[in-house]
């Protein structure tokens, strides 16, 4: 294994002091043409890319006026300065949120303004040239497009439109990223962002019944492709192959089967995530999103439950009627579409599950609230519900909870640091370094609660931490669902169906 | 494209070392693997690499962490069918370090 350097863990969060360059080594692996061409980008950079670069922004300007704004109104006060994870982690300059969108703000006045046009020395403008490409490249592929600049900015800046938008760019010049176009390429392919094919899902899945048999005696299904179900639970595709996921499926699982809800998975949408939000992809997310819509008028389901996947709960909750809609098909006494924390919140509401809080008495758990959940989504019909909800399930799951410190919670809440499409080996130093916020908010209750179990509802949040808390000598059985604690609570056959 | 040489052949590999032609793999390129990955191949470690070769010829995947825990756990004992076990033989994680000394693509998605 590589050796990878560790921010050593301080009592409390430190401002780092300013550093240039300290990232500027690390190289997002450039995708190749097997992956850029079925997306219909460049197969690789074109000649004239400068000139396409400046078009694309262009149009861009002009489709969202959003863009323009957010380039125009920061008048660089500071207040995202050391918001930013990956600049509290790194100390690098450019990964504070105003210098990294400074990057494309100093292109944008040099084609865009009249000050720029005329004297690009004067307002700090500068060309779209090999150096500005190479650190858009380098640094927009240091934004976890987590957004928690934008909670502390006066104006209101999105940060991360502006990632996205440096993405779409550079996508449209053939200069891609590797990891995400390939996955995109699989999502199309098979369904799913792992490449998992059918037979093997269905083994899977089969396997896991089985399983569930075995420890627990009772005949849980996870049923594929089964027309006429109530429910298509579309779940992220880690559910279906890494720990600690495969527990927070199990547990959805026991919850259909304790209310007496029929449900399936699809094959060809055994994918909740829409990477396509991450390279900024109006196309993209639209196409990867509209196989779920298609699938669930296929299999004449009547409700759309979305299993534990932040950014897919981002695209779900606020893109989805936008990109597919109507979804006037589907029953509209539920939410359109639903949570699987909010499915679950409701049959406890309605007293259809038995928890049994001491099967968890083993943890003392603590909730990390995952970005695109956090800042980007909500949750039921009261203001807070996406922070309030998986909590009531821990709580009904649990004895034990604790809160970390409130400045790294709800919509304060810091990136697992690898969010936004950087979940990729090449990247590992960003993001060892991004999580340092909080672990350091972790370790604080680790020493003062005995916490051992940090519960959250993203399947890149579960798969980052299991990799990184252990390099921080934190077991990687630490992180887990919440729906890993309702498994281990939820008492089978106690009561069965809604009353 | 990276790649690197073995008993006179030369074998494409993707950036991060993972055989790009999956008929590359023989014993020796696995043996040649685990010494980049600093792994010492013990019966154990074949076991779980036999494992997933076999997996991944029926099922074109690696297999899903527990499927491969299970499968270890009949073969070598159900004291070592444990996550913890592979993690010990495979530091750098069973997916994606004993897939790449087994010859299969490293698994990319949320993992």
């Amino acid at each position: 294994m590589a050796d990878y350097s560790v921010p050593e863990i301080q009592e409390d969060i430190k401002t780092p002091a300013l550093a240039v360059g300290t990232m500027a080594h690390l190289k997002p692996y450039p995708a190749i043409e097997k992956h850029m061409v079925p997306l219909a980008f460049p197969k690789q950079r074109v000649d004239n890319w400068q000139e396409k670069g400046i078009e694309k922004l262009g149009d861009m300007l002009k489709k969202y006026r959003s863009l323009q704004v957010y380039l125009d109104i920061c008048v660089k006060c500071g207040a995202c300065a050391d918001k930013c994870h990956y600049y509290l982690g790194t100390g690098d300059a450019n990964n504070m949120p105003v210098a990294r969108a400074e990057l494309m703000r100093s292109v944008y006045r040099r084609y865009f303004t009249p000050a720029g046009k005329l004297f690009p020395g004067v307002v700090r403008a500068v060309d779209f040239d090999e150096e500005a490409l190479h650190k858009w490249m380098t640094y927009f592929h240091q934004c976890s497009q987590c957004r928690r600049c934008s909670v502390f900015c006066p104006y209101g800046i999105d940060t991360a439109e502006i990632t996205m938008a440096a993405r779409e760019i550079m996508d449209a010049i053939g200069v891609g990223h590797k990891y995400s176009t390939e996955i995109i390429c699989k999502v199309h392919d098979m369904g799913n962002n792992l490449g998992i094919p059918k037979p093997a899902l269905k083994g899977t899945l089969e396997f896991l019944e089985g399983d569930i048999l075995e420890n627990t005696g009772h005949e849980v299904r996870l049923p594929l492709d089964e027309e006429g179900a109530e429910v298509l639970l579309v779940a992220p595709s880690a559910d279906f192959f890494s720990e600690p996921h495969i527990q927070s499926l199990m547990g959805y699982a026991k919850v259909f089967h304790q209310a007496g809800i029929r449900y399936t998975i699809s094959s060809i949408a055994a994918e909740a995530a829409n990477f396509g939000m991450f390279i900024g992809s109006f196309a993209q997310k639209q196409k990867i999103a509209k196989r779920i819509a298609e699938q669930a008028r296929e299999l004449k389901v009547k409700r759309i439950v979305v299993g534990e996947c932040g950014h897919a709960w981002r695209v779900a909750y606020s893109f989805w009627n936008t990109l597919n809609g109507p979804f006037d098909f589907l029953d509209p006494r539920y939410p359109v579409p639903q949570h699987i924390c909010e499915f679950t919140y409701d049959l406890l509401q309605r007293g259809a599950l038995t928890m049994d809080k001491e099967a968890n008495d083993e943890y003392v758990v603590t909730m990390h609230d995952s970005c695109n959940v956090a800042r980007a989504s909500r949750m039921g019909d009261k203001p807070g519900g996406q922070f309030e909800i998986p909590r009531a399930l821990i709580r009904a799951s649990c004895n034990q909870f604790v809160e970390m410190d409130p400045e790294t919670t709800h919509e304060k809440t810091f990136c697992c640091g690898g969010g936004g499409g950087l979940l990729t080996d090449e990247l590992m130093d960003l993001r060892i370094a991004g999580a340092m916020p909080r672990v350091t908010a972790l370790k604080q209750v680790m020493k003062k609660d005995k916490v051992n179990f940090m519960a959250l509802i993203c399947a890149i949040c579960k798969a980052q931490f299991s990799k990184v808390l252990p390099m921080y000598h934190i077991p990687m059985e630490t992180v887990g669902g919440v729906h890993q604690l309702v498994s281990n609570a939820i008492q089978l056959g106690a009561k069965k169906g809604i009353v | 494209m990276p790649s690197f040489e073995l008993n006179g052949h030369t074998y494409e590999t993707d950036e991060d070392g993972y055989l790009i032609n999956l008929s590359d793999w023989s014993e020796d390129v696995a043996k040649h693997l685990a010494v980049t990955e600093s792994v010492e191949m013990t019966e154990s470690h074949w076991e779980v690499v036999n494992f997933l070769r076999e997996y991944y010829e029926e099922y074109k995947i690696a297999p899903m962490i527990r499927i491969l825990t299970k499968a270890i756990g009949k073969k070598l004992g159900k004291e070592k069918g444990n996550t913890k076990y592979l993690y010990d033989l495979y530091p750098g994680g069973p997916a994606k370090q004993a897939c790449k000394i087994a010859g299969l693509p490293k698994p990319t998605g949320c993992v």
